[in-house]
């Protein structure tokens, strides 16, 4: 029931902007011409196209972030049961983060989060 | 159905998915109504907080640089946001001819579902949420990710040289600081023991984690709310839009109602930051409470829940605006040294003290 709650505000989000968009079409002049569909490009012409390969940087931090956002998943649960588990569940995650921690300390050392 | 929702006790947690639940078996009509006033409430709702917050933003902005803001339309200006609304409504929309049609129509879209979902779940009120699910915590961060989504693909999309540079900033930020806001909702997942929000709030009954947490709950919270600001792309952290230097960012090639959309799910997107940031760590709706004061308790019990929200989350609000209007813009390689450098061995150190606190129960005021 809950989560039919949830897809219901996922259609009312749908029509709000769709409902908004039908609604501006309607009282909206529509005067297209080919200046003014150019991308933008502070008053210049455009040049080439926009989709080329960018900074490789972006990649190595999406690993990183990989990385630490599914041992956040596993972090979770961990959480929900630290106080029946206690002293070990401390034990047993520190390890696992201090792996982890070291991964990062290798890609620190590395230049990886040196922005350039 | 009005009955019920006028002689309701004011600490009786009941969600509106829940009354509809209730009445589906003996009053199907009564479920409707309830779904339907879920519905137009929160469509109501999510329209006039965003009006009022890019108005209640222009004013704070203007009084900080002495100036006087919007006055013109309305007493002080209280209109301002319904005429941008409506000037925005009559412009023209324009597709560059070049974009990728169906993902430059879907991004506005991604932004307003993840908005709109998210906002679902937030406990204004012990009566006053729509839906109380109980895994709240991950799902918020979630939406929150299915957030920056739309915005990647506006910036794509657009074949436009800033939008794409905006997308990616925009992209790298989010991730890099989705782990110290994740680490940090840790913390408190690991003080409450719960994920469900209305649990996190009735766990704070004996005081709030800020302070009931102590180190432990100041470090969290200002972690979280670091990271937040950065994830909502707002100033300090705006490079994905920066003006100066990407002209819109990755709203460059959108006119008319749809960059309002961006506009508006960014706005509300602060009000979810800031009323996550009160639930989790002011105690959302609960009062003020001191574990084992019961006459001091039964005081602060007079106030009625939904103001002591809506009170923390604008005082939230405030400091957020306060921020953005005190500190310039950061660099990129500063944004990922203050993330990966920073607030992530602090993060970790901090979910470690957290962990330690739990276990020997060095709570604040240690109540129950």
């Amino acid at each position: 029931m809950d989560y039919f709650f949830v897809l219901l505000f996922v259609g009312l989000a749908v029509a709000l902007v769709g409902g908004g968009l039908a609604i501006s079409h309607l009282i909206a002049p529509h005067r297209p011409n080919i200046v003014k569909a150019q991308p933008y490009e502070c008053g210049e012409r455009t040049v080439g196209p926009a989709w080329v390969h960018f900074n490789v940087g972006y990649y190595l931090f999406a690993l990183l972030f990989l990385v630490f956002d599914v041992e956040a998943a596993f972090l979770y649960p961990w959480a929900l049961v630290f106080r029946e588990v206690g002293v070990i569940a401390l034990l047993e995650v520190g390890i696992f983060i201090v792996i982890l921690l070291v991964a990062l300390m290798y890609a620190w050392k590395k230049g990886v989060l040196e922005w350039v | 159905m009005l009955e019920n929702l006028l002689t309701h006790s004011a600490f009786e947690i009941l969600t509106l998915s829940d009354r509809a639940a209730q009445a589906l078996a003996e009053n199907p009509w009564e479920a409707a109504g309830y779904t339907l006033l879920a519905l137009g409430g929160t469509g109501a709702f999510l329209s006039l907080l965003g009006m009022a917050l890019i108005y209640v933003e222009r004013k704070v902005a203007a009084h900080f640089q002495c100036r006087l803001g919007p006055m013109r339309v309305g007493w002080h200006g209280m209109l301002q946001s319904i005429a941008d609304a409506l000037k925005l409504l009559q412009k023209e929309d324009i597709i560059p001819e070049k974009a990728d049609k169906l993902l430059f129509f879907l991004a506005p879209v991604f932004s307003i579902i993840a908005t709109v979902l998210a906002l679902i779940i937030i406990p204004m009120s012990p009566s006053l949420q729509v839906v109380d699910l109980n895994i709240g915590v991950i799902f918020i961060s979630a939406v929150g990710g299915f957030g920056v989504l739309g915005i990647l693909l506006a910036g794509w999309s657009s074949n436009n040289k800033w939008s794409l540079l905006g997308a990616m900033r925009a992209g790298a930020q989010f991730i890099s600081y989705e782990i110290s806001v994740t680490l940090s909702l840790l913390v408190i997942t690991l003080l409450a023991g719960s994920l469900q929000l209305s649990e996190i709030v009735q766990s704070q009954q004996d005081g709030w984690w800020i302070w009931r947490g102590h180190i432990v709950g100041v470090v969290a919270f200002f972690v979280f709310i670091i990271s937040s600001t950065a994830e909502l792309n707002r100033p300090p952290f705006d490079l994905p839009e920066a003006e100066s230097e990407l002209t819109g960012g990755f709203h460059t090639e959108y006119s008319g109602l749809r960059f309002s959309f961006f506009f508006l799910a960014e706005f509300i997107n602060m009000f979810i930051a800031s009323a996550l940031g009160a639930t989790l760590f002011f105690g959302g709706w609960m009062p003020f409470h001191i574990g084992g004061f019961e006459t001091f308790n039964s005081i602060m019990d007079l106030i009625p829940p939904g103001l002591w929200f809506a009170g923390k989350t604008a005082f939230i609000v405030f400091l957020m605006m306060w921020v953005r209007w005190t500190f310039p813009r950061l660099r990129v390689d500063q944004l990922m040294r203050l993330e990966w450098k920073f607030l992530l061995p602090v993060g970790f150190i901090n979910l470690f003290a957290a962990a330690t606190i739990v276990l020997t129960k060095l709570y604040f005021f240690p109540g129950q």
